[in-house]
């Protein structure tokens, strides 16, 4: 790798149950402008543009060229989408700088999942031939992931209720969150997880600016330099896979260059309590790291947002100075079928 | 701030999908009550079976006969079944291992409560009484406490294999338009058109989408705009929509309404189709109980000069 790249500017909206007073555009365009004025920078200063979003959760076809309407695209802009969570935009943003034709780059990410039903929308994504048929909903497939954890002795309830308080608790600083403090495990909603092993349904935004080298030194303090970042895959059937493992966050991270020294600080993507096990595992996170200070996405989940929230996160806590060496992981797919994993740092203090 | 505006929406449509040679023969043996396996490069069982090898993604073609007895790996109890879930009473669900394959299939399983499900019970698949090949010609699993069924060596050929299967899928969305869009809607009820100007570029958006795309900035100065304008330009329609009650051929345009820096666009009536041209003058024609103008007709104005409006094409 010859170029440093680095997150230099981080927004979010405050996540919120329903939002349904704005559009997808009025509700993003506050966050772009954030991380604009963060920097100083304008939308003709940036080099390229890349966000994630999926019409499927609003029931809106081509939202992801309205949203662009916030960004300011005319005269046309090198812009580009992908129907992922924005950690693969700013994946892609990544190496679009790498490549060297851009030196900063605007990443956004929206979700809004009140107008529809997140737990069948995400049914959607699923094999159409085997699975989809059957609308096996996004709890369920969780349900039975952290079912097989249990039967492994990986975890059990109480171990997993408390994954949830820590998270809620931790929310108690993060003024965004939409989860926060004392918030009752629950009855069952897919047994064996709980209403408080589940993510909030929510919508918000989130955008991050990167630059490279010098620039990004110009535009940020404490810029928290990507030392890497890598994503994988599993197999998509459900029955191949071994669920109380996470073998594409392991290798993705290793190719991020994870273990190559200690974190201080992850932020997971883990959008049921029994998915944090299996990261935790995956990653080797002992209790010296600091796991989801911002609450995670157990605290605010907006849907095509939280893995960029988390990249987002970790590198707010570098530019603080309230970590050296973060990392930041994203998911997508169900039962953590996709990973992305990124190692953040800051200059030495 | 008006009331926010919501609407029901529901997304439906039917996805056609055609079928590889190994998930033909799958869905295929299901309507002839037949499970089949395919066999990976190192010998593994894979039920489901799919086209490519999971680890090599070498083309895997072996086809297997499997049992329809198996093991359950994990499940979760579905107290509240949804909409298109396999059984409308509570179930579980659950990842069985069937007799002779090495990988798990997901489907239902139908027992009275979670005290009745384990991981490691037996089960077997109950049929559906109408098969069609598709993965809900397995209705779901039962307990089961006899003897492993034995397969009988099926080829995985079959008469009349099906090559393709339709998916239906249906989305519910309670729809709202946002803040500009609905102020924009709420003037329509008064058979005003109100847009929004950009507070950098000083352009006037109809309808208002709530930024302008060329600033990138919030618009929120409302402006009335028209109710007359001019076709930038047309086309002509000779296709007849389904569910429109409209006789072709006829005209649709774009129209700039006077004041406005965005065309929209409607359809032309009180005019024949073939005398519309670039710079007629139009009005819109509202009809009782109309949310939105029916069309757009001629005012008798002269036309507007080409300079007028050739930005706005
Ligand atoms: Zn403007």
């Amino acid at each position: 790798m010859t170029r440093e790249i680095a997150v230099v500017a981080f927004a979010q909206t405050d996540h919120r149950r329903t939002s349904d007073e704005l559009s997808e555009v009025e509700m993003l365009m506050p966050v772009l402008h954030a991380v604009l004025d963060q920097t100083g920078l304008k939308t003709a200063d940036i080099g390229f543009t890349c966000s994630g979003s999926s019409d499927y959760l609003a029931g809106r076809a081509f939202s992801f060229t309205l949203a662009l309407d916030g960004v300011g695209a005319w005269p046309p802009i090198s812009e580009s989408h992908v129907e992922m969570d924005g950690a693969w935009a700013l994946y892609e943003a990544w190496t679009k700088l790498l490549t060297g034709d851009a030196d900063t780059a605007l990443v956004y990410s929206y979700g809004k999942s009140s107008p529809g039903s997140v737990r069948d929308v995400l049914t959607r994504q699923l094999d159409p031939y085997y699975v989809a048929p059957l609308w096996p909903d996004s709890v369920a497939l969780a349900a039975l992931q952290a079912q097989a954890l249990i039967d492994a002795g990986d975890t059990d309830e109480p171990a997993l209720a408390a994954v949830a308080a820590r998270s809620r608790t931790d929310a108690t600083t993060n003024s965004h969150a939409q989860l926060r403090g004392s918030v009752p495990q629950g009855d069952y909603l897919v047994r064996p997880l709980r209403t408080g092993d589940c993510p909030p349904i929510g919508d918000g935004a989130a955008a991050v600016i990167l630059a490279a080298g010098e620039r990004a030194r110009d535009l940020c303090e404490r810029p928290a330099w990507i030392r890497g970042i890598d994503h994988r895959i599993e197999a998509h059937g459900l029955g191949v896979r071994d669920l109380t493992d996470s073998p594409s966050t392991r290798l993705a991270a290793e190719r991020a260059g994870a273990f190559e020294r200690p974190v201080d600080t992850a932020e997971l993507h883990a959008p049921f309590t029994s998915q944090e096990v299996v990261l935790r595992k995956a990653l080797r996170l002992d209790d010296s790291v600091r796991v989801n200070p911002s609450g995670g996405a157990l605290a605010a989940n907006p849907v095509m947002a939280a893995g960029l929230l988390r990249i987002g996160e970790a590198a707010a806590r570098i530019h603080r100075g309230e970590s050296d060496r973060a990392l930041a992981h994203a998911t997508s797919g169900p039962c953590l079928q996709q990973n992305l994993v990124a190692v953040l740092e800051g200059d030495p203090r | 701030m008006p009331q926010v505006l919501k609407a029901p929406l529901a997304v439906e449509f039917p996805f056609t999908r055609s079928l590889g040679p190994v998930q033909s023969a799958f869905l295929t043996g299901l309507r002839e009550r037949v499970l089949l396996g395919v066999k990976t490069v190192d010998g593994r069982v894979l039920v489901p079976p799919v086209e490519y090898d999971p680890v090599t993604a070498d083309e895997i073609r072996d086809l297997v006969e499997v049992a329809g007895t198996g093991t359950v790996t994990t499940w979760a109890w579905n107290h509240e079944p949804r909409r298109g879930q396999p059984l409308d009473t509570p179930f579980a669900w659950v990842l069985v291992r069937l007799d002779g394959a090495d990988t798990a299939l997901l489907h239902a399983l139908d027992v009275p409560g979670p005290d009745a499900v384990r991981t490691g019970m037996r089960v077997r698949v109950r049929w559906a009484e109408e098969r069609t090949g598709a993965i809900t010609d397995i209705a779901c699993f039962e307990p089961y406490d006899g003897e492993p069924e034995q397969p009988a060596g099926h080829s995985g050929e079959f008469e009349d294999a099906i090559t393709g299967i339709v998916a239906a899928a249906r989305l519910d969305y309670t729809y709202s338009p946002g803040r500009a869009q609905s102020a924009y809607i709420h003037a329509l009820s008064d058979r005003r058109m109100v847009g929004e100007r950009c507070p950098s570029c000083r352009k006037v958006y109809v309808p208002p989408r709530g930024a302008c795309p060329t600033c990138g900035v919030a618009t929120s100065e409302q402006v009335e705009v028209g109710p007359r304008g001019t076709v930038t330009t047309f086309c002509i329609v000779n296709i007849k929509a389904k569910n429109l009650d409209i006789e072709v051929p006829y005209v649709y345009a774009h129209i700039a309404l006077d004041g406005a820096d965005l065309a929209l666009h409607a359809r032309i009536g009180g005019i024949p189709y073939d005398q519309v041209r670039m710079g007629l003058r139009v009005e819109p024609v509202w009809t009782d109980g109309s949310r939105f103008p029916d069309h757009y007709r001629p005012t008798g104005e002269v036309d507007a000069e080409y300079d007028t409006y050739k930005e706005l094409l």
